[in-house]
């Protein structure tokens, strides 16, 4: 019991330490993660292959003499179409960082309202966002398009960004956090003379950051690689963002072999800011609420 | 139709539980081990469901491609497994199969990564107090502590499991390249509303079926609030 004692601390559950009795969760979790990794590995590869690598047979998986002969034509073929590839870009990031930020507040907030105040219909809004939490995107596609069309929102950035932003995945994600908080921390609070807002801005923020920040990806994720609103609310070429573009260009350039090296080059662009913003974010995600020490 | 509901149902049991079981145990085993091996792995496992969408079916379309090109026919020729190409995703015997591994690889989404933050949020001490109680191994730590500490997180991994389960559909299209698929083999019901709303115009048939979707979910769902729920 003594020995067990001391080598507590390398043992549980996020451990500070390595310690011997971890090998096994290496041993199951390293070879699965390669298999997990596998296809996107395939798909840097196949980036950098050149023509001829892409025909070869029998085919490889790894990409012997890396070119950017696929990146060039794609930067031939977007320079060849009427609006400039940064045009789709800056379209892209305003939209999502608008609609991120959009996104956090709204569902963070009525998260925290539907958790912890007390009010007549919360039960049944909550009810109403779990339904919307079910609902088939393309069943409601048609109302959708009549609500925006009616709001006037046609060819306006605001059609990209209304329709996503409120996401009821993350309301519920958040709630679950919220639910977690001791009720105690925010009756003391308010005792101290706190009001609503500054409870929530200065306690309950702070302690679910890491689902705020899974929130952060989430709507990310959901808001760059939207191609939906660009094809349904958007006529005007020059508004519609660069995930619709990189669809369009694969979905012409992807069936064939020749296409394939400039579809996966495409693809490897999308899929950077993720990769990028997912690491930013997650230290967050992984930060432990015991840091806060509450609990 | 007949085909649609089986093989949802068939679709559905399958992903929805895998799925949700390896979630939670990649994330618990994610916790075991120090922070800096864990955050490599963890961004590893979430990859997949960074690359949403079409990219990632045009490149399993290479792998599972049905020339002698294609990487998994390429292999099993090679290797004299087989002596010619097989056509996976126009065969209807194999694009089940494929379906359901390809979502299987993309299934470690939001509800990993809620399941991993509740992990890791859970109380060190409560682990201390439980070994000084007696608690003899991981399996009772999992199952007196663990699961308890973590129920919200639990709950919200399942609704999300079941959701997207039921709402899966593209992959099958997207692999097949047409819509329906080849003898409705990976027919999903979001394909058949999308066939007959969107194909044919037959709005009303799609309409009532998203109806029954939506109940079909909601009541599954229900089950997993009375397990999983806060009795309060």
């Amino acid at each position: 019991m003594k020995k067990r004692r001391s080598n507590f601390q390398g043992m549980k559950i996020n451990p500070s330490r390595f310690h011997r009795s971890q090998l096994i969760f290496y041993i199951l979790l390293v070879p699965f993660s390669i298999l997990m990794l596998l296809p996107i590995v395939f798909i840097f590869n196949h980036a950098f292959k050149p023509i001829g690598e892409l025909f070869a047979y029998p085919p490889r998986f790894f990409v012997r003499q890396p070119t950017f002969d696929n990146f060039i034509e794609l930067g031939r073929i977007t320079s060849s179409s009427g609006v400039p590839f940064s045009r789709y870009i800056l379209n892209s990031l305003f939209v999502t960082l608008l609609g991120v930020g959009a996104a956090i507040l709204i569902t963070s907030l009525s998260a925290y309202g539907l958790s912890k105040l007390k009010f007549k219909g919360k039960k049944f809004l909550f009810e109403v966002n779990t339904i919307a939490l079910m609902f088939v995107p393309i069943a409601v596609q048609i109302p959708r398009y009549l609500i925006i069309a009616q709001s006037g929102l046609i060819d306006s950035y605001l059609g990209h960004i209304l329709p996503v932003i409120v996401l009821p995945v993350a309301m519920f994600l958040l709630k679950q956090f919220i639910d977690q908080t001791p009720n105690e921390l925010i009756e003391s609070a308010k005792i101290d003379g706190a009001s609503e807002m500054e409870i929530f801005f200065k306690i309950i923020f702070p302690i679910i950051l890491p689902a705020i920040a899974t929130v952060g990806i989430l709507s990310f994720q959901v808001l760059w690689n939207d191609v939906t609103t660009s094809i349904l609310y958007i006529n005007d070429e020059s508004k519609r963002t660069l995930a619709f573009f990189m669809m369009s260009l694969t979905s012409l350039q992807g069936n064939t072999v020749a296409g394939q090296g400039m579809a996966a080059a495409a693809s490897l662009i999308m899929f950077i800011p993720n990769l990028t913003l997912f690491i930013f974010l997650q230290s967050r995600v992984m930060n432990t609420m015991a840091h806060s020490g509450i609990k | 139709m007949q085909y649609v509901l089986s093989n949802t149902l068939r679709f559905a049991l399958i992903v929805g539980p895998f799925g949700y079981i390896m979630a939670f145990l990649l994330a618990w085993m994610l916790a075991q081990i120090p922070k800096i091996p864990r955050t490599i792995l963890a961004i590893i496992l979430y990859s997949p469901s960074l690359t949403l969408g079409v990219a990632m079916a045009a490149m399993w379309r290479i792998i599972f491609s049905g020339d002698a090109n294609g990487y998994l026919n390429a292999i099993l020729l090679s290797n004299n497994i087989i002596l010619e190409p097989i056509q996976f995703l126009s065969s209807p015997q194999y694009l089940m199969t494929i379906m359901i591994i390809v979502s299987l690889w993309s299934s470690m989404g939001v509800g990993f990564l809620a399941m991993l933050a509740g992990v890791l949020n859970i109380d060190q001490t409560l682990y201390e107090a439980a070994y000084v109680d007696g608690i003899k191994n991981r399996t009772q730590e999992i199952l007196y502590i663990t699961l308890p500490s973590m129920k919200p997180q639990l709950l919200f991994g399942a609704v999300m499991a079941v959701v997207t389960t039921f709402q899966a559909g593209m992959i099958g299209v997207q692999l097949a390249g047409s819509n329906p698929t080849p003898q409705y083999a990976g027919q999903l019901i979001v394909n058949h509303i999308e066939d007959f709303g969107f194909i044919r115009y037959m709005m009303g048939y799609a309409a009532a079926i998203s109806v029954v979707l939506l109940l079909i979910v909601y009541a599954l769902s229900k089950i997993t609030f009375r397990v999983l729920g806060d009795k309060s």
